[in-house]
């Protein structure tokens, strides 16, 4: 790994990463794979997720697709200096700000958008003219194995590479030194991974989960609300993705019409038998399918499923299952659930559920369906999450314009669009000044005189009439 | 003017339990909600310029204790610096609150989405010793503008001004919400194992890993503001008098700023071989006309980074570069301006940062060869280049890396609002000062609302190779396509 490290420290060192033909050439490279692979990606996708079709093209390749060619529109804008004013202590000066790469970095990704969750760093990372290594998880092993086959033919390798593997190679991966890490997937490793660079003094950005709350206010168009929630959660990876809604709250007394609706959705979705049904991706693994039977089997929880809970364990297949009034202190609504399993809890009032979100740690996202402008304002203003979207959900993660990323527990730092160029860049300040106005009294420098403080004061503060009276020795001290 | 504060503090005794709740007090304060208002915020900065005002003579006084600092130093380097900040923070406060409106695609129709800075939470200040009021404060105005609650725990390696600091701020500011403690690395340790929602730390590279490591414990982001060998790169300069000014800044920012200890000061020079006589007696020069007073002087900050720096002197090599100075005074801590020529690079002096009064110079063949010397070296907090040649500059800029890059001055930057302050590689990672202060502190909330007005079905299952038609249109933001397709006028293609 070290030699591996070296060698593209060496690349990155020759400067061939810096001019904007390099970077668009490796963007137009990640442009041709998708266009030209599309079919071994889909394979790959069902293979490791039995991703639908539909889902599959929409959420990984269309959105890599629409940031890859945003990102090739936008790039010499992103890459210009950005001249700022400098101020009357600095007088004289021009300063601006010039985005430079940080160097050689890793990138290692997630298996429940396996493909994205790879190409979006990496074209930031590419953009801002870094090296990299691309560690894809091995949880997706096919979709790891395409990126170590077809990457390799449509970049330029000096610079970017991709190293397959588990356990043992991430964690020697992770005690070569980097310029930063972009780490996608669970706080545990989050943690893991942040001790590794702490080592280096590497940065790190960290797109970890959470349970992701959806407040659900009755005053709203049920049938559009309950199927935008739906989507977002059982059309997401049959809710394997960190911004899909994980729990719902809502008031008691609006609960059963709620559950109703959800019912009428899912049929309408999934058919009677959405265990069979196409359109649902199954779980991932054995273990993750063992996780999630084991928060519907605890005890007292069987008893609040009001819709689903049938399992298919040969195929690992679990059917959309809601659950009412589960105890809060239950496994389900203590991690994050990431699977088609989605408990409601019940409050007297909406207001009540801030305080609830608040209480737990700090979600990648949090939704709220409302009409009330009152209640949305109070919302926005009380839930601290990585991202807010109002009467809709997820839809958030395909706007370029928008920071994605978390907060607390779901992580730290952001990307997406000029946020992903930003996240691979060192914003270096370059201050020019001249001789000219080396003021004759030199009030910068010793031996310090009481005439030359109240300059250097009149400096400081900023005002140039008492700049002037300071310099003519007319001072109103 | 009322404070608002909600009691009295005093002098605490502050154990292992006293200092947790100290930190949960203020957990309580921030969850309270009472930081978010902008009343509390703008009162908090008002109060903050006032205690710069009111007790100023008060902090000169510690900075000549703990530092040695001239009044003057003192005040340009760090209460006047602080005002300056405050001063803008106040004047910018409404501007950087107000949430960022966007403009969307037509695709994500009808959507209005906007960013919302909100603050973190808890934070943690750790700040050095060399700039104890500046780099105590400058940090913490941006962590109360972005409406945090706040701890800090200044350097012990000042304790007159840590004492300063603990007996003062609580008098101005609100004391439930912003804390001082006080401690070494014990009480450091303490602090590092709670959980904060950020960590902001000025120091050496090696306390920021220890302060990284915990935590990541918490998944607590940091800042790290660490130094390096900041090098200033010396072009032939056709005036005298460009020469002679130029020459004054550099000796400004090695020995006029806390004597060398400073992490952007200059640590060492970089010029031509032909050059380096001339350079050599213009130092002499300004060290004669700046620095005849030793009291205009400030003083190394403790007995071990006195004898550190002595031991740098007393390898013979080194010993025998020294062109200039090099007497010591133990009683006094201080070391004159001492410049050496060309001592091995292999030696402590220029394979560490040096953080005192010894400036070694390095002759090249040539100048341009300066931009190799530096990138085969850690990053840099700052590269200073005195030059006129803009092909020069523009290479300095293009091939090397550091924090910032500084042309014909020194130190500038410090002062400078509206560009980021901060490291990169070993000399650290996040950024500050002006907007980027409040930034650091906050969280930038995205915000997207929708209505329920226009609602497409192709969104939902059952999936159909006609839903897929019209996604893969949408996304292309073709709309002329997606609507043919959508009246049935236009075939599936499996084009993308």
């Amino acid at each position: 790994m070290e030699t591996l490290v070296n060698d593209l420290r060496r690349s990155f060192q020759t400067g061939k990463t810096m001019p904007y033909e390099w970077r668009v050439a490796q963007m137009e490279g990640i442009l041709r794979l998708m266009n030209e692979r599309e079919k071994e990606i889909m394979e790959a996708l069902w293979t490791d997720l039995a991703k639908p079709r539909t889902e599959a093209y929409l959420h990984e390749i269309s959105l890599s697709k629409a940031g890859c060619k945003f990102a090739l529109k936008e790039l010499k804008n992103w890459m210009k200096p950005e001249k700022v004013p400098s101020l009357i202590a600095t007088f004289s000066s021009t300063a601006q700000i010039v985005p430079e790469p940080l160097g050689v970095v890793l990138v290692i990704s997630a298996w429940n958008y396996p493909f994205a969750l790879t190409i979006d760093p990496l074209i930031g990372a590419v953009a801002a003219g870094n090296a990299m290594v691309l560690k894809p998880s091995e949880v997706a092993p096919s979709t790891s194995a395409f990126f170590a086959k077809f990457l390799p033919q449509y970049v330029d390798t000096s610079c970017i590479q991709v190293v397959e593997g588990g356990v043992t190679e991430t964690t020697e991966l992770l005690e070569q030194k980097w310029d930063k890490i972009f780490y996608t997937g669970s706080g545990r490793v989050g943690r893991i991974v942040m001790a590794a660079a702490a080592k280096h003094l590497t940065p790190v950005a960290l797109e970890l989960g959470g349970k992701c709350p959806v407040v659900f206010d009755s005053d709203v168009n049920l049938k559009v609300a309950v199927k935008r929630m739906a989507i977002g959660k059982w059309g997401c990876n049959n809710g394997q993705a960190c911004i899909a809604p994980d729990y719902i709250i809502t008031t008691k007394s609006f609960a059963p019409k709620l559950v109703d609706a959800l019912k009428e959705t899912l049929k309408e979705f999934y058919g009677e038998n959405p265990l069979e049904s196409a359109d649902l991706s199954r779980i991932v693994s054995s273990n993750h399918f063992r996780r999630l039977t084991d928060f519907l089997d605890e005890e007292n929880i069987p008893e609040k499923i009001v819709h689903g809970g049938g399992r298919d364990e040969k195929h690992l297949k679990i059917a959309p299952t809601v659950l009412l009034d589960v105890p809060h202190d239950s496994l389900i609504m203590k991690d994050e659930i990431f699977g088609p399993l989605l408990p409601i809890i019940t409050v007297e009032k909406l207001e009540d559920s801030f305080d609830l979100i608040n209480s737990r740690p700090k979600p990648l996202a949090a939704y709220l369906f409302s009409k009330n402008k009152r209640l949305e304002e109070k919302f926005v203003q009380k839930v601290s999450a990585g991202g807010i979207l109002i009467n809709d959900v997820a839809l958030h993660v395909a706007n370029p314009h928008l920071p994605f990323g978390g907060v607390g527990e779901s992580g730290t730092g952001a990307y997406h669009g000029k946020f992903s160029f930003d996240a691979f860049s060192h914003k270096k300040a370059v201050l020019s000044r001249g001789y000219a106005t080396e003021m004759r009294i030199r009030a910068r420098y010793p031996p310090y005189t009481h005439h030359k403080q109240i300059i250097l004061r009149r400096v400081i503060d900023g005002s140039f009439i008492a700049l002037f009276l300071g310099l003519f020795g007319l001072h109103r001290d | 003017m009322a404070l608002i504060t909600g009691k009295k503090c005093g002098d605490e005794e502050m154990g292992a339990l006293g200092l947790e709740s100290e930190v949960a007090e203020a957990r309580t304060a921030f969850d309270s909600g009472k930081t978010k208002g902008f009343e509390w915020r703008k009162s908090q900065l008002k109060a903050l310029l006032r205690l710069l005002q009111e007790k100023e003579d008060d902090m000169l006084k510690v900075l000549k204790e703990d530092l040695g600092k001239h009044r003057v130093e003192a005040f340009r380097d760090e209460v006047g610096a602080v005002a300056k900040s405050v001063d803008n923070a106040l004047l910018n406060l409404k501007k950087w609150m107000a949430p960022e409106k966007l403009s969307l695609p037509l695709a994500a129709i009808p959507t209005v989405a906007e960013i919302v800075p909100e603050p973190l939470g808890v934070v943690l200040v750790i700040s050095s010793w060399n700039f104890p009021i500046g780099l105590s404060l400058e940090p913490l105005i941006g962590a109360i503008a972005a409406g945090n609650a706040a701890v800090l725990k200044p350097s012990e390696l000042a304790p007159a001004t840590s004492e300063f600091l603990a007996d003062a701020v609580p008098k101005y500011l609100d004391c439930e919400a912003i804390k001082v403690i006080q401690g070494g690395p014990q009480v450091a340790e303490q602090l590092l194992e709670l959980k904060w929602d950020k960590i902001f730390f000025t120091g050496s590279a090696r306390v920021g890993r220890i302060v990284m490591t915990a935590a990541a414990k918490h998944l607590t982001p940091v800042t790290l503001e660490l130094g390096g060998k900041c090098p200033a790169i010396f072009d032939s300069l056709k005036s005298s008098r460009d020469k002679k000014v130029a020459v004054g800044r550099v000796a400004g920012a090695k020995w006029g700023s806390c004597l060398g200890q400073a992490c952007i000061g200059v640590d060492y020079l970089l010029v031509n071989d032909e050059y380096a006589p001339t350079l050599i007696e213009l130092l002499k020069g300004v060290i004669k006309e700046f620095f005849s007073n030793s009291e205009h002087l400030a003083r190394i900050v403790n007995k071990h980074h006195f004898q550190r720096l002595c031991n740098i002197l007393q390898d013979e090599l080194v010993a025998a570069s020294v062109v200039h100075g090099g007497s010591v005074n133990a009683e006094e801590l201080f070391i004159e301006p001492t410049i050496l020529l060309n001592p091995p690079l292999d030696k402590e002096i220029m394979t560490e940062e040096i953080f005192g009064p010894l400036l070694p110079i390095i002759t090249l063949k040539k100048i341009e060869d300066s931009i190799e010397f530096i990138r085969a070296r850690p990053k840099p907090l700052v590269i200073y280049a005195f030059t006129h040649d803009e092909k020069f500059k523009r290479r300095i800029v293009e091939d090397t890396s550091s924090g910032c890059v500084i042309f014909n001055d020194t130190l500038i930057q410090y002062v400078c609002d509206t560009i980021p302050f901060g490291g990169v590689g070993q000399s650290g990672f996040g950024q500050y000062h002006g907007k980027f202060s409040f930034d650091n502190f906050s969280n930038r909330k995205p915000v997207g609302r929708r209505s329920f007005l226009i609602e497409f079905s192709f969104r939902y299952p059952p999936w159909n190779e006609k839903k897929l038609q019209l996604l893969r249109h949408i996304y292309r933001f073709d709309y002329i396509g997606f609507v043919l397709c959508f009246l049935g006028l236009k075939r599936y293609s499996y084009r993308s």
